[in-house]
C-alpha cells in the first residue's frame, strides 16, 4: 500500500469518536494509570510518533491537574526497529526524545493512537531495550481495533473498536490535523496490504 | 534519491534535506548507552579502498556497524602507474560475496561511476572519494555541521579556500551547498582554480582578505606541499601568507563564522594551530557528524531496496515514508 | 586473372557508368560495356571511389598481436574500402630500422588484403633523443616515405628541425603528433569546464596548437614539407590555414571520430571514448568539418587504434588511448561531410584517396578511375543504414565508440589492382 501523504478528511468516513469522546477517554486513561501505579511516582510517558506524542502530552497534563506534579514525557521513534524495513521505501526518522531522567528503573507508559497488529509496539519494546531498563512497561492506546499478529495487549484502552481488516481507522488530533476525531472508512475493498 | 551516491550533483534539495534530517536523528545515538540500531541487520557493506584513507574508512565502518550491518574491509592498493588489482575483478568478487553496498574510495576520478554503471555489481555504490572528482559524504557532513550551527543555509555565504583544482571536497561542497541555498565563494590562487570554473555555480576570488568579512563559514582545504614543485605556487611561506588562515585573518571574520577543515590538516600551511584549536573551529565536530551522516546515507540507500523476490533493487524509490501512515491505523 | 565488369556504378557519384577491370588496371570506362568471360558486378545505385588510402593506422604487429595483426588489420581495412594503409611505427620493437619496416611490409604482402606501407620512427625507440636511420628505412624494400613518432611528439625543436631537413634527401615527410608533453602530463580529456567538473586532468588545446605553430614555422624555415597528424582543435585549423596561406608545404589530417564525437562523452567515464588527442568541443568539431571542406585539412586518416578488452574495461585513467576506425571511416565521412553538403563524392575521393597517396608519395594508389589507371576501386552503397556491432568487426579488437549506433553507408566491394578483396560486403 502506498504511503499516504495526508490523512483523509474526517467526513470521509463514519465518526466513531468525536472531540468530547477523545477527551473523556484520555481522562479515564490518566486516572487508570494513576490508579494502577498508585500515584505519579516513577512514571514516564513515551509517545510513539507522530500520533502518540500529543496523546502522551495530554495524558500528562491530566495527571498534572489531578496530582499537581509534572511527570516526564518524551517520544520514542521505532522506525529503525521495524521488521518491514527491507520491504518498504526508507522512512523518515521521527524524533526520539528521552526525558533527562532517563527510563532506568521507571514505569514507562508507551502511548500510541491505534493498536492493530502489535508490530509497532514490538519495535518500541526493542527500541526501549537499547535505551535503558525500565522497571515496568505499560501500554496506553486511544483505539484498539483488534487483529493482533503478536502476543501484545494494551493496559489502558480509550475505546475498543471492532473493525474488519479492510476498514481503515483514521485518528485526527488537534495538534497535528487541527481537530480531534476518530473515523472508520472503507470496508468494501478487502485484502489491501495492511501488512504493517 | 538514487540507488547510488556518486555525486552531490545527483541530490535534489529534498534528498539532501532528508539526509540531513535523518542524520540529526541518528546523531543522538552517540549519547545512548547502546550505540547500535538494528536497521541493517543481515546486510553487508563492503569498504572497498583503492587508496588509503584510514579516517574515512573508520567513519564508514562505524556508521555501518552502528546500523548492525556486516562490514567487510577490502583494501586493494594500486596507483595509476601500477594498475594493481583490477576494479572489474574486485567488483566481481564482491558481487559473488553478496555485498549490498559498496563504499568505494579510488585514486581514479569516475571509478565509482564506472562501478555503479557496469554490469559487474548489483549493489548500491557509495562514493567515498574518487580521484580529484567528488567526495559526497564529506560534503554532506560539512553541510550537516553548518546546518546544525547556522540553521537553514539559504543565503548563507560559505568560502572554500585552497586547492580547488585538485579537491574532491570542494567539488562536492560547491554542488551541495548551492542545492541547499547557500552562496559559495571559491578562493584560491589562479593556478589552483580549474579551467572553466566560471561555469560553476559559485563565485571565485583570488583575495582571501576581501572575502572573510562577509562569510558565514570558511572551509579550509588541505594544500599538499608537492604542488609547490609543480609551480602552482612559489613557496609554502608565500602560500600561507596569501591564503592561510591565521589569527589575524580570523579577526576579520564575523562573530558567528565557523572555521572548518575536512582533514587531515597541515598546521602551519593552510591553517595555524591556534585557529584550528579555537572555539570557532568545528573541525572535531565534523568528525562526529561524519558518522551520523554516513549512517543516514547507508540507511536511506539500503532500507527498502530489497523486494520480496530477492536482490533486485528498485531504482529511484527512496522517499520519506509519510508520517500519516502512523495515523491511519493500517500501519499502526 | 579474372576480369571484372562493373555495371552501372556512379563514379564519384556521377552518372551510372560501366568499368572493366583487367590485368590490374581499369581497361575501359563507358556505357553498356560487354566483355567476354568477365565476371559481372551489378553496381546499380553504388558509388565508385578510388581505393581509399589511410595515412594513419596502427596494426600493432609486431609486439601486440593480442590487439591486432597485419592480417586482421588489413582485413578491416579492406572492409572499410581501403587499398593501402600506412602502419604506424609504435610497435614492439619500434619500427625504427630497415629490418622492422621490411618485416611489416612483407607481412602486408602476405596478407594481401591491402597494401601496407610502414611508417618509420623519427627517433630511435620513439624516445625523442636521437634520429633513427631514416635513410636506411627509405632505401629498404618498404620504401618508407612517411616518418612519425606517433603516440609521442617530437617535442625537441632541434631534433624536429633536423628530421624535417634530413628527409628532404629522399622526398620524405615528417608526420608530427602535436602534443606538448609538459602541458599534457597525465592529461585525460579536453581541458574545459567539463574536465574540471569530472576531475579528469585537462588536455589543453594549446598543447596541440603550440607544437603545430612551431613546426609550421620550422618547416617554412628549412623549406621542408610537414604533415600534421590528427588535428583536433579549431585553433589548429586556424594555424594550418595561416601556414597554407603563406604557401608553406604543410598538410594536415583529421580523424573520423574528431568529426563526430565530442568531449561530453567523457562524462560517462567509459574509456571507449578515451583517445589521443582527446575528443574536443562541438565548436572544434564544426571547425574541423569546415577545415576539411575548404581543404585546410587535406585528408581524413583513421588513427585506427586497436586495444584488447582489458585495456578498455577499467578505470578511465588506467585505460589505453585510442579507438577503432578502419571499418567505419567512410560512413562517418558520409554522415558528417557528405550528407550536410560539405563534401561531394569527388571531395571524398580527394580527402581519402588522392591526397593521402600524394602525401605518402605512393605510386599506384590514389589515382582516378580512368582508363589505364590502377584498378583500385571501392563500390559503396550510401543508401543503406547499418547498426555497428562490435562483434561483427574484422578487427581483432572491439574498441569501437560506435557500438549500437546506426551509421549510413556500406562498402559493397573493394578491388586491389583488379582483384576483389571484398565482394558483397564480405571478404573475398
Amino acid at each position: 500500500m502506498p504511503a499516504e501523504t495526508k490523512a483523509p478528511p474526517a467526513e470521509d468516513g463514519r465518526t466513531v469518536l468525536d472531540a468530547r469522546d477523545i477527551s473523556r477517554a484520555l481522562t479515564r486513561i490518566a486516572h487508570e494509570i494513576l490508579e494502577r501505579n498508585k500515584g505519579p511516582e516513577g512514571l514516564v510517558l513515551l509517545g510513539i510518533p507522530t500520533g502518540g506524542v500529543p496523546l502522551a502530552r495530554r495524558v500528562a497534563a491530566r495527571i498534572a491537574s489531578v496530582e499537581g506534579v509534572d511527570i516526564p514525557v518524551g517520544s520514542l521513534d521505532v522506525t529503525m526497529y521495524r521488521d518491514d524495513l527491507r520491504m518498504r521505501p526508507a522512512r523518515t526518522l521521527l524524533p526520539t526524545d528521552i526525558p533527562p531522567g532517563g527510563i532506568d528503573g521507571r514505569t514507562v507508559v508507551l502511548v500510541d493512537d491505534v493498536l492493530y497488529s502489535g508490530r509497532t509496539i514490538r519495535a518500541a519494546l526493542d527500541a526501549m531495550n537499547d535505551i535503558g531498563r525500565p522497571r515496568t512497561v505499560r501500554l496506553a492506546v486511544l483505539v484498539d481495533r483488534g487483529h493482533r499478529e503478536l502476543p501484545i495487549r494494551a493496559d489502558f484502552v480509550g475505546k475498543n473498536l471492532p473493525t474488519s481488516v479492510a476498514e481503515k481507522v483514521t485518528v485526527r488530533l488537534e495538534e497535528i490535523e487541527g481537530e480531534d476525531s476518530v473515523t472508520i472508512s472503507g470496508g468494501a475493498a478487502t485484502g489491501e496490504g495492511e501488512s504493517a | 534519491m538514487n540507488r547510488h551516491l556518486l555525486s552531490t550533483g545527483d541530490l535534489s534539495r529534498d534528498d539532501a534535506e532528508l539526509i540531513l534530517a535523518t542524520a540529526e536523528e541518528l546523531r543522538s545515538l552517540a549519547d545512548r548507552p547502546i550505540k547500535k540500531l538494528p536497521a541493517l541487520r543481515g546486510r553487508t557493506v563492503v569498504n572497498l579502498f583503492f587508496e588509503d584513507s584510514t579516517r574515512t574508512r573508520i567513519s564508514f565502518e562505524a556508521a555501518a556497524k552502528r546500523l548492525s550491518a556486516d562490514v567487510i574491509n577490502f583494501s586493494a592498493k594500486g596507483s595509476s602507474l601500477s594498475k594493481g588489482e583490477s576494479l572489474k575483478d574486485t567488483a566481481l568478487t564482491l558481487e559473488a560475496m553478496g555485498a549490498d553496498a559498496v563504499v568505494v574510495r579510488h585514486w581514479a576520478s569516475g571509478a565509482p561511476h564506472l562501478l555503479a554503471h557496469s554490469a559487474w555489481v548489483r549493489s548500491s555504490v557509495v562514493n567515498a572519494g574518487d580521484g580529484t572528482h567528488e567526495h559526497p559524504t564529506q560534503a554532506l557532513l560539512d553541510a550537516f555541521t553548518l546546518w546544525r550551527h547556522l540553521g537553514s543555509l539559504d543565503g548563507r555565504r560559505v568560502a572554500i579556500v585552497g586547492d580547488i583544482l585538485h579537491s574532491r571536497v570542494a567539488r562536492s561542497n560547491a554542488l551541495l551547498l548551492r542545492t541547499l541555498g547557500a552562496e559559495v565563494t571559491l578562493v584560491a590562487p589562479p593556478t589552483l582554480l580549474p579551467v572553466g570554473v566560471e561555469g560553476w555555480d559559485a563565485d571565485t576570488s583570488y583575495d582571501l582578505d576581501s572575502v572573510l568579512p562577509k562569510t558565514d563559514a570558511v572551509m579550509m582545504l588541505r594544500v599538499q606541499r608537492e604542488r609547490m614543485n609543480d609551480a602552482f605556487f612559489p613557496t609554502q611561506r608565500e602560500y600561507s601568507r596569501r591564503y592561510g588562515l591565521d589569527a589575524r585573518r580570523m579577526g576579520m571574520l564575523p562573530e558567528h563564522t565557523l572555521v572548518m577543515h575536512p582533514g587531515p590538516m597541515i598546521r602551519g600551511m593552510e591553517i595555524t594551530a591556534d585557529v584550528a584549536d579555537s572555539d570557532r573551529s568545528v573541525i572535531v565536530e565534523q568528525v562526529t557528524n561524519g558518522v551520523a551522516v554516513r549512517m543516514a546515507v547507508l540507511y536511506l540507500l539500503l532500507s527498502g531496496n530489497e523486494s520480496d523476490t530477492g536482490r533486485t533493487p528498485t531504482t529511484g524509490t527512496l522517499q520519506a515514508g509519510a508520517p500519516t501512515t502512523d495515523l491511519d491505523g493500517a500501519a499502526e | 586473372m579474372t576480369s571484372y565488369l562493373i555495371k552501372r556504378a556512379r563514379i564519384l557519384g556521377g552518372e551510372p557508368t560501366d568499368l572493366l577491370l583487367e590485368d590490374g588496371v581499369v581497361s575501359r570506362v563507358g556505357q553498356d560495356l560487354a566483355a567476354e568471360g568477365a565476371e559481372v558486378v551489378d553496381a546499380d545505385g553504388l558509388v565508385a571511389l578510388p581505393g581509399l588510402v589511410d595515412l594513419h593506422t596502427h596494426l600493432r604487429e609486431p609486439g601486440r598481436e593480442d590487439a591486432e595483426t597485419v592480417e586482421t588489420g588489413t582485413r578491416a581495412a579492406a572492409l572499410g574500402g581501403f587499398t593501402a594503409v600506412h602502419a604506424m611505427a609504435n610497435t614492439e620493437p619500434v619500427a625504427d630500422t630497415a629490418g622492422v619496416v621490411e618485416q611489416v611490409w612483407r607481412l602486408g604482402r602476405e596478407a594481401g588484403h591491402c597494401d601496407v606501407f610502414p611508417v618509420g620512427a623519427v627517433t630511435v625507440g620513439l624516445q625523442g633523443e636521437r634520429l633513427a636511420e631514416l635513410g636506411a628505412m627509405a632505401d629498404s624494400a618498404a620504401r618508407v616515405r612517411v616518418f612519425s613518432d606517433d603516440g609521442k611528439c617530437v617535442s625537441d625543436a632541434v631534433l624536429m628541425r633536423r628530421a624535417l631537413e634530413y628527409v628532404k634527401a629522399f622526398d620524405g615527410v615528417v608526420a608530427q603528433h602535436a602534443q606538448e608533453p609538459r602541458l599534457t602530463e597525465d592529461a585525460q580529456m579536453n581541458e574545459g569546464e567539463l574536465s574540471g567538473r569530472l576531475g579528469l586532468r585537462g588536455w589543453p588545446a594549446v598543447a596541440e596548437e603550440a607544437i603545430i605553430a612551431r613546426d609550421c614555422l620550422l618547416a617554412a624555415h628549412v623549406g621542408s614539407r610537414l604533415h600534421i597528424c590528427h588535428v583536433s582543435t579549431a585553433g589548429s585549423v586556424e594555424i594550418v590555414r595561416w601556414a597554407k596561406s603563406k604557401g608553406w608545404d604543410v598538410t594536415a589530417e583529421a580523424c573520423p571520430h574528431h568529426l563526430i564525437l565530442t568531449d561530453d562523452l567523457a562524462a560517462t567515464y567509459d574509456p571507449i571514448y578515451k583517445v589521443n588527442p582527446p575528443l574536443r568541443s562541438a565548436a572544434d568539431v564544426e571547425a574541423l568539418r569546415a577545415g576539411l571542406a575548404d581543404g585546410t585539412i587535406d585528408i581524413v586518416a583513421t588513427d585506427h587504434a586497436p586495444h584488447p578488452l582489458e585495456d578498455k574495461d577499467c578505470e578511465w585513467q588506467a585505460a589505453a588511448f585510442g579507438m577503432l576506425g578502419l571499418e567505419t571511416a567512410l560512413s562517418i565521412v558520409q554522415e558528417t561531410m557528405v550528407e550536410p553538403g560539405l563534401l561531394d563524392w569527388a571531395g571524398v575521393a580527394e580527402r581519402l584517396s588522392y591526397a593521402p597517396a600524394r602525401i605518402g608519395r605512393l605510386e599506384g594508389h590514389g589515382r582516378p578511375l580512368a582508363e589505364g589507371e590502377p584498378a583500385n576501386v571501392v563500390l559503396y552503397d550510401p543508401a543503406v543504414r547499418r547498426e555497428v556491432d562490435p562483434a561483427g568487426l574484422a578487427s581483432l579488437s572491439r574498441n569501437t565508440p560506435y557500438a549500437g549506433r546506426e551509421l549510413p553507408g556500406q562498402v559493397v566491394a573493394t578491388f586491389l589492382r583488379g582483384r576483389p578483396t571484398v565482394l558483397d560486403g564480405k571478404l573475398a
